[in-house]
């Protein structure tokens, strides 16, 4: 049992006809993921990969009983796919797009408050529960059933940073991306709360990044809280340029604020180790949790 | 997008928010026309995309029509941190009374815009925040109703207690905060707002910072887009699909992925290297965007050595090798490289690349291929 995905969740698939959208359909299913619909309008009636595809959301689940979403749509049309999911009463949408407009993001989030779903993203690479399903279009390989949380603002460093805990013997329970962009639906202080109440997750990795002060808030979320589980992280972007946009969205340090330094420090007095190497991670975990 | 002051202040305007009457120039003679327009006093202020240009010489009151011309020839191609000034704004001075500051921001732990709002006007509202955060006064916007009356009446009652200046600046909120929905804004400022000694309230300068997820909203911004030469590169290689910012170095590094882009350019660092550059190809595996990128990288002559740093996503290895061999074989790169292949058909990749004549310096994994472009870059083998 995953955090946020299970083999319980039904999927569906938002943009199921695109290029992305049918790619990572069959992926996903190839790795035991239950897809039980497909959305695009004006595409009802076809199938792909054997996913019945559907003209709305509402149509999808009340005929397939779907309850997580997974969207590919396009940025332009992306919150309108993201506002028709949560009003078909979807409860996770995980919204891979890139680009969307921040103002769109903000009516999206007061939406989402009122009806009480949980975005995750956008801008991200989704959610693996190993072994059993993943949402979205992480790599497979470099996953492995286990107890460590993973949650990440970034979607290729995450599979780095994986690949060290990995190889260190533990596997992890649920990775979460949860996005590159200033409004996001998840954040870390979510995350650290979702996997203190895992059975299943002994540990915690969380993987920021220059921009914001998410890590400053999960910092204080950890000590005011006295969090039972340990965690460590990696923030990157410690030699990245002010008032640059670094790739992602949401990673710029603006006005002197959202510094690696700052974020680094923050973290390291609430207790967290923060690894200067990804592969320090590797190791935090066998010196803390010994030898798996 | 930034935009520059006298940009701001025609979105400004045009939302009904009072501003010194004036207009920029690019050359004397204009900024002496726009004076006589206007009528002196007038202020010349550099319009460069860098805070601190009053500091800097940037901004001066002239008072005579040979001052204008005296201020308008110092300040244009003026250096101000790095850049060269081209445009100046000429607009008429304001008879100061008071400095008030307001502002409207996207607030990213609450995902809502915040209106603030400051009796500490004309200064870096950022030092008032570190030093006198008392004088900053907040308020979180529900983006379900916006702005209301009373909300914006309850701020302005903290910089007044004259009722007229209450309404007048309460009136300017609602627009400045329009503005920010309206324009697809990060950030909409006017800081200082001024109240004259005519009584009168002006934004005196103007602050916007666009969303660039927003710009195809909004075509007419396109053609305020002002570049530096080394934006320029950066937006070029934007509309190749790239994310390419350059830094000093000479590690040049071709990475997928923003977060990993960012910890390679560390641990290069780390090790006692300098990289040359962020360079993200993004999630695609497409050949020619490593051609492209390489294209942006070899711009850069202080470049010593070359390192792809490659975790396979969505990202394909063997894409990434023939993109690479193509690129070698067009561009006659004769720099060392350094390849770092893991993830997505990673066997393929590094199959394709040792089948090929080039001299590659294989690496397993990112701490490796860190030091291995160090030696290189430094002209060891």
């Amino acid at each position: 049992m995953g955090v946020l995905v299970s083999n319980d969740s039904r999927l569906l698939v938002q943009g199921i006809t695109g290029r992305d959208g049918s790619f990572h359909t069959h992926l996903m299913r190839e790795y035991g993921t239950n897809i039980v619909a497909g959305v695009t309008p004006g595409k009802g009636g076809m199938v792909i990969e054997d996913v019945p595809v559907f003209n709305t959301v509402v149509d999808a689940v009340e005929k397939t009983g779907a309850n997580v979403s997974v969207s590919f749509v396009p940025a332009r049309f992306a919150t309108s796919a993201i506002f028709e999911a949560v009003d078909a009463g979807i409860e996770l949408i995980v919204a891979i797009t890139e680009g969307i407009p921040v103002k769109d993001m903000i009516s999206v989030m007061r939406f989402i408050k009122d009806k009480g779903a949980r975005l995750i993203g956008p801008n991200c690479p989704g959610i693996i529960t190993p072994g059993e399903c993943k949402v979205g279009i992480l790599p497979t390989t470099v996953f492995k059933k286990g107890r460590v949380g993973v949650v990440s603002r970034s979607g290729t460093l995450t599979y780095e940073i994986v690949s060290y805990i990995t190889e260190a013997g533990f596997g992890e329970s649920t990775a979460v991306g949860i996005g590159g962009d200033p409004v996001i639906g998840t954040r870390f202080v979510d995350m650290l709360e979702l996997f203190k109440d895992d059975d299943e997750t002994e540990a915690v990795v969380l993987i920021g990044e220059i921009g914001g002060s998410d890590e400053e808030v999960a910092a204080r979320y950890i000590e005011e809280t006295d969090y039972p589980l340990p965690v460590f992280s990696f923030v990157a972007g410690r030699t990245a340029p002010k008032d640059k946009r670094m790739g992602h969205a949401g990673a710029i340090i603006s006005g002197g604020s959202g510094t690696a330094s700052e974020k680094i420090k923050a973290l390291e007095d609430a207790g967290v180790l923060v690894a200067k190497l990804p592969s320090d991670i590797g190791k935090f975990l066998k010196e803390e949790l010994g030898e798996k | 997008m930034k935009i520059h002051e006298y940009q701001a202040k025609q979105i400004f305007k045009k939302a009904g928010i009072l501003v010194p009457e004036g207009d920029v120039a690019t050359n004397i003679e204009k900024a002496i026309s726009t004076s006589e327009e206007i009528g002196l006093p007038v202020v010349i202020k550099a319009q460069v995309h860098v805070g601190g240009r009053g500091k800097a010489g940037g901004v001066k009151i002239a008072k005579t029509p040979e001052e204008v011309k005296k201020f308008a020839g110092e300040i244009l191609g003026m250096d101000i941190k790095g850049l060269t000034v081209k445009k100046i704004l000429v607009g008429k001075a304001i008879d100061i009374q008071r400095e008030l500051y307001l502002g409207v921001i996207t607030d990213r732990s609450t995902n809502r815009p915040v209106i603030m709002v400051s009796t500490e006007g004309g200064v870096d509202i950022e030092e008032v925040a570190k030093k006198t955060p008392e004088k900053i006064h907040r308020f979180t916007v529900d983006p379900a109703y916006g702005l209301l009356v009373h909300h914006a009446m309850n701020l302005a009652f903290k910089l007044s207690s004259d009722v007229k200046e209450v309404r007048e600046i309460a009136s300017t909120l609602q627009k400045l905060y329009k503005t920010y929905l309206d324009s697809d804004a990060s950030l909409a400022e006017i800081n200082p707002y001024v109240l004259s000694a005519d009584s009168n309230f002006y934004a005196i300068d103007a602050k916007i910072v666009l969303d660039d997820n927003a710009l195809f909203r909004h075509p007419d911004y396109e053609e305020m887009r002002d570049l530096t030469l080394e934006e320029k590169i950066e937006h070029e290689a934007k509309e190749k699909g790239l994310s390419y910012i350059s830094m000093e170095g000479n590690i040049g590094c071709v990475v997928n992925g923003a977060g990993l882009a960012m910890t390679t350019m560390d641990v290069i660092k780390h090790f006692g290297g300098k990289p040359a550059n962020f360079l993200d190809v993004g999630g695609s595996s497409d050949p020619q965007k490593v051609k492209n990128a390489l294209h942006f990288l070899l711009m850069d002559e202080g470049v010593r050595a070359i390192w792809f740093n490659i975790f396979g996503g969505i990202t394909r290895c063997d894409d990434i090798a023939s993109g690479l061999l193509e690129a070698v074989g067009e561009m006659e790169i004769e720099l060392p490289l350094v390849v770092r292949l893991t993830g997505t058909n990673e066997e393929e990749g590094k199959r394709i690349l040792s089948e090929s004549s080039l001299d590659i310096h294989f690496v397993r994994n990112m701490e490796e291929g860190a030091k291995a472009a160090i030696r290189l870059s430094e002209g060891g083998g």
